[in-house]
């Protein structure tokens, strides 16, 4: 198990030197020139040459490359051409936030979608059953941008219960903060919660079914004590790798949640990135991004092995 | 009587204290985030709206699109060539240090000279700035320049601390040092800016906030439903189809003006492929397309109305704006008439360019419709704004929607778009009338005879089509009723003198 885990280790540095290639050259696939962007709505020819040489955007792509990797393996990812601040230092800011909302998104998704995922597969064809099937797929089938605005002109405009957008860090004031993320939480958790609960009734089932199982009920243990520890225990492997999926996707996928609510995100970022050709922010949030998808893999891996003590063995 | 005595003396100096000292802030909703807070080298529509706060103009303008005092008191032209600058004592940066001509030739030559500057473009007419005395400058001109002192009251007007502005070099837009109303205080990208009320401001007694903070909001629906909540104060730019909710609200009071810029329909006329088209070649086709759009009814469809349909580069508002040119109606038997004048074979292609807003896209898809009546098969293609800027700089277009924010003086509007060789003719338009007519505009200083000329070559402009205004776009900004004191101008900034929270 140590030298499989040791493999995953190993590929981590190619595979993020791969995604530095190649977020490097599809972004030169993009159309537009970022110095036009730059140069203001006047676009004056000498302003635009000054921008590229400023840029090194008038030197070949290798040497634009080399130039940006140095940096980076020095620990400097550049600084964002339109605003100025250095992309580390948006990374500090854009990532915490971003991690705060998903995590309270995954907590919330983890405990809408696991129990009613059980429930679903235990009261199998009951009407327990279609109604987590039911909630499932109203989740699944709600676009975010349009249950976010709701939730802002209910809780917001009309209760006036919670703050309608906006963020506050944990560590300024965590009531506020709270208050600040819980819808757009709500909103991201709502839609990895369907997909959480139809694959932990789809293990389950598989599970429920498994020789361990009647063994367990043959030794005359509680049915609680053999959904839980027995066949929950084992239908958890290929759901925490869709949560380590799912995590990692809301990263980056969390965009139009952070534009509805304003949460300051890490998707919010490389949007508006993206669109102002702003390429030493998209490159860093990329490889940043990359860099905790691997690990988030990585973690789920030695999950797998906390959870399952057959992969031990293997 | 010892009791009323001490409310007397609470009263003649407590109260003029607090008075002075306002705790309240201010937020303003903002529709996309600012890029570098630095006046040399910003671009964009919403750092205008934040330097509102931070950094006072040598001029600035008013209701009537006005040149009036700012940091400047006074101007004179000494020679068509030679411009005076009297700059107001007394008036200090956020940083404590004097503001005065030294500041004042720094900041211009700043402008002028940094490497990357956007404003260079703005002051391409200056020569030189001399130093006259502590409050005097003397800005000597390459040439005479009717524009040059509308461009005072913009961002190349701005004056920055010399002092600040050396010792961070480029970063300077990261704590920007001006002598506007508020400092600077804090910043998070794509989050908000704040500002802290300059106690030292010379016109301190018009500033009623002690913070403002600018939060931005992209998605025009959250901004509307924050306005709503009262999270916000203000929100700039209120989508259209939110003006009835937001007019219907008691809380919440709506600004519709007509801005100085407009939409347009570009049409390629001389370069590469884009040219070679029907509408590259020929004005007949140009205009039988112009008269099968209504434009007020793409304006009601579209933007609910808010819109002024024009025919020409500056609005209704301005001087400069020639009355003789009517916005034409819709004909389609003279639009039909004129394509067979022109020999086209039918239905005429067009490829309309447009950005991937929805609006914009909803004006193509309206244009469409409407165009196919007279014979025309326009094509809506709708693309991201960075790569239409670029297909725009290459000439790879037939036609495009495209708009501009619009200048106070309309060398601003004009020039930059229809001379020969100008940085934004992206379609080659060349007419030497044209060229003769701007060229004149720019150096005298005679407002009749300018009003002549700008209407001349409107009135080519119109004939030739290498543009078509489509309509005077207007600025929408939408306030709590507790605010008080706001004055709506037609560049669409929010000016925070006077502004107020209603007792």
């Amino acid at each position: 198990m140590s030298s499989h885990l040791g493999r995953r280790i190993a590929q981590i540095l190619p595979t993020l030197l791969l995604v530095s290639i190649l977020v490097f050259c599809l972004q030169q696939l993009m159309p537009g020139d970022p110095a036009l962007v730059l140069a203001g709505e006047e676009r004056d020819p000498a302003v635009l040459e000054q921008i590229r040489a400023e840029l090194w955007l008038d030197r070949p792509l290798p040497v634009q490359y080399f130039h940006w990797i140095g940096g980076v393996v020095q620990g400097d990812l550049g600084f964002s051409w339109r605003i100025r601040q250095p992309v580390l230092e948006l990374v500090r800011t854009k990532l915490p936030v971003t991690l705060q909302l998903g995590a309270m998104a995954f907590i919330i998704a983890v405990s809408i979608g696991v129990p009613m995922g059980i429930l679903s597969a235990v009261k199998r064809n009951t009407k327990w059953d279609y109604l987590a099937n039911t909630i499932g797929l109203a989740g699944l089938s709600t676009p975010n941008f349009w249950l976010g605005i709701m939730l802002i002109l209910l809780v917001s405009v009309k209760l006036g219960w919670l703050p309608p957008s906006g963020y506050v860090p944990l560590t300024e004031d965590w009531r506020q903060s709270l208050a600040t993320t819980i819808m757009p939480a709500f909103v991201l958790g709502n839609a990895i919660a369907a997909v959480l609960m139809r694959h932990t009734r789809s293990a389950m089932l598989t599970a429920m079914d498994q020789d361990y199982v009647r063994t367990a009920r043959a030794k005359g243990l509680t049915e609680t004590r053999v959904i839980l520890k027995h066949a929950l225990r084992n239908a958890l492997v290929p759901v925490i790798t869709l949560g380590a999926l799912e995590l990692g996707t809301l990263l980056s996928g969390a965009v139009l949640t952070e534009q509805v609510f304003s949460v300051p995100g890490f998707g919010k970022l490389i949007v508006d990135a993206v669109f102002n050709r702003d390429y030493p922010v998209v490159q860093g949030v990329v490889l940043v991004t990359a860099t905790v998808y691997v690990m988030l893999n990585l973690l789920a891996d030695i999950l797998y092995v906390v959870i399952n003590p057959r992969l031990r063995v293997s | 009587m010892r009791t009323l005595l001490l409310a007397a003396l609470l009263a003649s100096t407590s109260l003029p204290v607090l008075a002075q000292e306002p705790t309240q802030t201010l937020k303003i909703a903002l529709a996309e985030d600012a890029d570098i807070l630095d006046p040399t080298l910003a671009r964009t529509f919403v750092g205008r709206i934040v330097f509102m706060g931070l950094c006072d103009k040598l001029f600035d303008i008013n209701q009537k699109l006005e040149i009036i005092p700012q940091l400047a008191t006074s101007f004179e032209y000494a020679d068509p060539k030679t411009l005076i600058l009297h700059i107001r004592p007394g008036v200090t940066f956020h940083d404590g240090e004097k503001l005065d001509a030294a500041a004042v030739k720094y900041s211009l030559e700043r402008h002028a000279t940094m490497a990357g500057s956007t404003r260079k473009a703005e002051l391409s007419a200056m020569d030189h700035v001399d130093v006259v005395d502590p409050l005097t400058v003397k800005v000597s001109l390459k040439a005479p320049s009717a524009p040059f002192i509308s461009q005072l009251a913009d961002r190349a007007g701005m004056i920055v601390s010399p002092k600040a502005a050396e010792a961070a070099g480029k970063d300077f837009g990261l704590h920007p040092v001006c002598a506007g109303p508020f400092k600077f205080a804090e910043r998070v990208a794509q989050d908000h800016i704040t500002l802290d009320r300059f106690p030292g401001y010379w016109d301190a007694a018009n500033i009623h906030f002690a913070r403002v903070t600018y939060q931005i909001m992209v998605n025009s629906a959250a901004k509307f439903a924050n306005l709503q909540a009262g999270a916000v104060d203000i929100a700039e730019r209120l989508a259209a189809t939110d003006v009835p909710a937001a007019k219907a609200n008691s809380k919440i009071k709506v600004d519709i003006i007509p801005s100085l810029g407009y939409q347009a329909m570009e049409f390629n006329i001389s370069r590469k492929d884009g040219a070679k088209t029907e509408t590259g070649q020929s004005a007949l086709v140009r205009k039988a397309l112009e008269l099968s759009i209504d434009r007020k009814a793409l304006v009601d469809v579209v933007y609910n109305g808010i819109h002024t349909p024009v025919a020409q580069g500056v609005p209704a508002s301005s001087p400069f704006y020639a009355k003789d040119i009517a916005v034409p109606g819709r004909d389609i038997a003279k639009a039909k008439a004129l394509l067979a004048q022109a020999g086209v074979k039918l239905p005429v292609p067009v490829t309309l360019t447009v950005s991937t807003n929805p609006d914009q896209q909803q004006s193509g898809e309206v244009i469409q419709s409407m165009a196919a009546e007279a014979g025309f098969d326009v094509k809506v293609r709708a693309t991201e704004f960075t790569a239409l800027l670029a297909q725009e700089d290459s000439g790879e277009f037939q036609a495009a929607l495209e708009g501009w924010s619009g200048r106070v003086d309309p060398d601003g509007d004009v020039y930059t778009f229809l001379h020969t060789g100008a940085p934004l003719n992206n379609w080659q338009y060349s007419n030497k009338d044209v060229d003769t007519w701007l060229d004149a505009a720019r150096v005298t200083n005679d407002q009749a005879e300018r009003r002549a000329l700008y209407a001349k070559v409107f009135t080519k402009a119109h004939e030739e089509l290498p543009l078509m205004y489509l309509y005077t776009t207007s600025w929408v900004t939408a306030l709590s009723t507790k605010i008080t004191g706001f004055q709506p101008v037609a560049d669409g900034m929010i000016r925070l003198q006077g502004l107020a929270l209603a007792k």
